[in-house]
């Protein structure tokens, strides 16, 4: 019996040291973001860093003024479109991709590995090719071209392999009794396929969003002459940092929060629908 | 006998008896099988042609662009095609290397160094994120029981992932400061009598806000290479008496190499990329190949920035390849 207690009492004491030691790792990976969110209510006569003096909205007014920080309104509009086009078109092609790979066909592997690149290739080198091959055949870039292709490339792989899983486990006897029932291709696709990998659609476009819209390295060259958000924020670092930054960061960081949020609730209502 | 029905009259040879008269010649499964292989689902052609068409556009075409670049010659204009190896030269050697009287015989060129730098500190990062992300990996997936709270745990630990690393890289700037949080807590605990600056535009700093940046990518992999292990094999080696460290050693520490080794290629390959960071919480006072890379397209070198690229390709490759020779993903997998 005392072995027993003895053995017991150590497991719970490991359990508690690795809570412990994970509730240390969420301070380390959230603590930052948390002092930037405090320091942006900042009172107008305080710098960057604590103690605050006093507690104001003062930098938060500061983002509505165009003056201050350039084109702010219109960089958020812009990666908003651009991250809402590349979640359409990377949950399509990730659903369509997985799909083809569902069969062998000549040259699956090749495609698969030229899929991963996208993962694998630094965006600042995709970023380089890009533009210099635009400059070379007298293309100005921008962000809903030359951006927008990069950006689903980064993105594709990620969607691609949440499809991937989403088939594995799939039961193909359920389109199979559709087919023998006469169902054409499309009907099957509609009516059996589509309503049972929603949840993997909806979870291949939350990286196709999210990536987008926080996407830095690959748009750096790729722009063109309006900035997104991310290349906005990269920009005023470069002047003297003010709580307005910080501010801008918050806000964002809480928008994208937003989004995993409203994405995981559309991701457990169709899941519970679909099974 | 007589209460049995009696066979129905065949009117085809090929025909056979069923329960309810007759039914139609077994059909051969295997060709009728092979044939609706073939036809079912949509043609695989028209599912891959566009993802291949625009792979082919924003990602091989690009790479092609910068492997020819880099042989071209720079001009005023820009570029003018050419086959020169000189921007390689530059890259690797600096002037006086084949000349022993000179200060900088056989010395490597700044650029080689750079990206030398850039590879061991990659490495330094990434073994801090090892050593930090792993525990986390594995308490979530050996630790905690109910599923929900795992799933809930996991979710918490992997939301930055989806935040721009841009404001969180920022958001170092308030911490690492000489009026930071860092140094007033160091301060306020007696460790250190006045504040240091030795945080903000440090290496020092630099790691801790890289590491900070990337850990979440080893943590996702390795939990699910660690929460695939069956449990009764734990159990088994534990009821022949292996203490703690041997279970790890022998089962764990294993079966979860293929999840090490995709996190660290995941971290590798996004840290030698790396060059915002850098600007922001070192202050652009060292320089990785990712900063060369931008610094020689802004001021219109474009085969010198191609030169770097490629080598930083390079480089990468070299790295990925020692991480699958030291675990082998597909024998583990």
């Amino acid at each position: 019996m005392a072995r027993w207690t003895v053995r017991r009492a150590k497991r719970v004491g490991t359990k508690a040291g690795f809570s412990v030691y994970y509730m240390l790792f969420l301070v380390f990976i959230y603590g930052p973001m948390i002092a930037m969110f405090i320091l942006s209510f900042q009172g107008r006569r305080g710098g960057t860093s604590f103690p605050l003096r006093g507690f104001s909205l003062y930098w938060w007014n500061r983002l509505l003024e165009p003056s201050t920080v350039g084109d702010l309104q219109g960089a958020l509009g812009r990666s908003l479109i651009l991250a809402l086009i590349v979640m359409v078109i990377t949950a399509i092609f990730a659903t369509m991709l997985a799909m083809a790979f569902r069969k062998r066909f000549v040259g699956s592997g090749v495609l698969f590995y030229t899929v991963m690149a996208g993962l694998m290739v630094p965006g600042v080198l995709l970023s380089l090719g890009l533009a210099t091959l635009l400059r070379q055949l007298g293309l100005p870039p921008a962000w809903w071209h030359s951006g927008l292709g990069v950006h689903v490339v980064w993105t594709l792989p990620f969607g691609f392999l949440v499809m991937m899983a989403v088939f594995n486990r799939f039961d193909e006897s359920l389109e199979e009794a559709a087919r023998d029932m006469g169902a054409s291709e499309w009907t099957v696709f509609k009516e059996v396929t589509l309503p049972l990998i929603l949840p993997g659609i909806v979870a291949a476009g939350l990286f196709g969003f999210t990536l987008s819209y926080d996407e830095f390295a690959r748009t750096t060259l790729l722009a063109g002459e309006l900035n997104t958000l991310p290349l906005d924020i990269n920009a005023q670092m470069t002047q003297r940092i003010r709580p307005t930054l910080f501010a801008l960061g918050t806000a964002s960081t809480i928008l994208s929060l937003m989004m995993i949020g409203l994405f995981l609730l559309i991701y457990t209502a169709l899941y519970r629908r679909s099974h | 006998m007589n209460e049995l029905p009696q066979a129905a009259p065949t009117h085809h040879a090929a025909h056979h008896r069923g329960l309810i008269g007759d039914q139609p010649p077994p059909p051969d499964v295997a060709a009728a099988a092979r044939k609706i292989r073939r036809e079912t689902g949509f043609p695989v052609g028209w599912l891959i042609a566009p993802a291949a068409l625009w792979l082919l556009l924003f990602l091989v075409l690009p790479l092609i662009g910068i492997v020819i670049f880099s042989f071209w010659d720079a001009s005023a204009k820009g570029m003018t095609p050419d086959f020169t190896f000189k921007h390689y030269g530059a890259f690797f050697v600096v002037e006086g290397f084949f000349d022993p009287e000179s200060r900088n015989f056989l010395t490597p060129g700044v650029f080689a160094r750079t990206l030398w730098s850039t590879f061991r500190f990659t490495f330094i990062v990434m073994f801090f994120c090892l050593i930090i992300g792993y525990p986390v990996a594995y308490f979530l997936a050996m630790q905690v029981n109910s599923f929900k709270f795992q799933l809930a745990l996991f979710l918490l630990a992997m939301v930055p992932f989806w935040t721009s690393y841009l404001i969180r890289a920022v958001a170092w700037l308030p911490m690492l400061g000489r009026r930071g949080l860092l140094n007033t807590a160091l301060v306020n605990l007696g460790i250190l009598d006045k504040p240091t600056s030795f945080l903000l535009y440090s290496e020092f700093g630099y790691t801790m806000a890289l590491v900070q940046l990337y850990v979440v990518l080893c943590v996702g992999p390795i939990f699910f290479s660690l929460a695939k292990i069956d449990r009764a094999i734990l159990e088994a080696a534990r009821d022949m008496g292996a203490n703690s460290f041997q279970v790890f050693r022998e089962i764990i520490g294993p079966l979860s190499l293929p999840g090490v080794a995709i996190g660290m290629i995941f971290i590798f390959v996004m840290i030698m990329g790396e060059f915002a960071t850098a600007v922001v919480v070192y202050g652009g006072k060292t320089s990785t190949t990712g900063t060369v890379i931008l610094n020689y397209y802004a001021i219109a070198n474009y085969p010198f920035a191609a030169v770097n690229a490629i080598m930083l390709m390079v480089a990468m490759m070299i790295g990925v390849v020692i991480i699958l020779r030291v675990v082998n993903i597909r024998k583990e997998l």
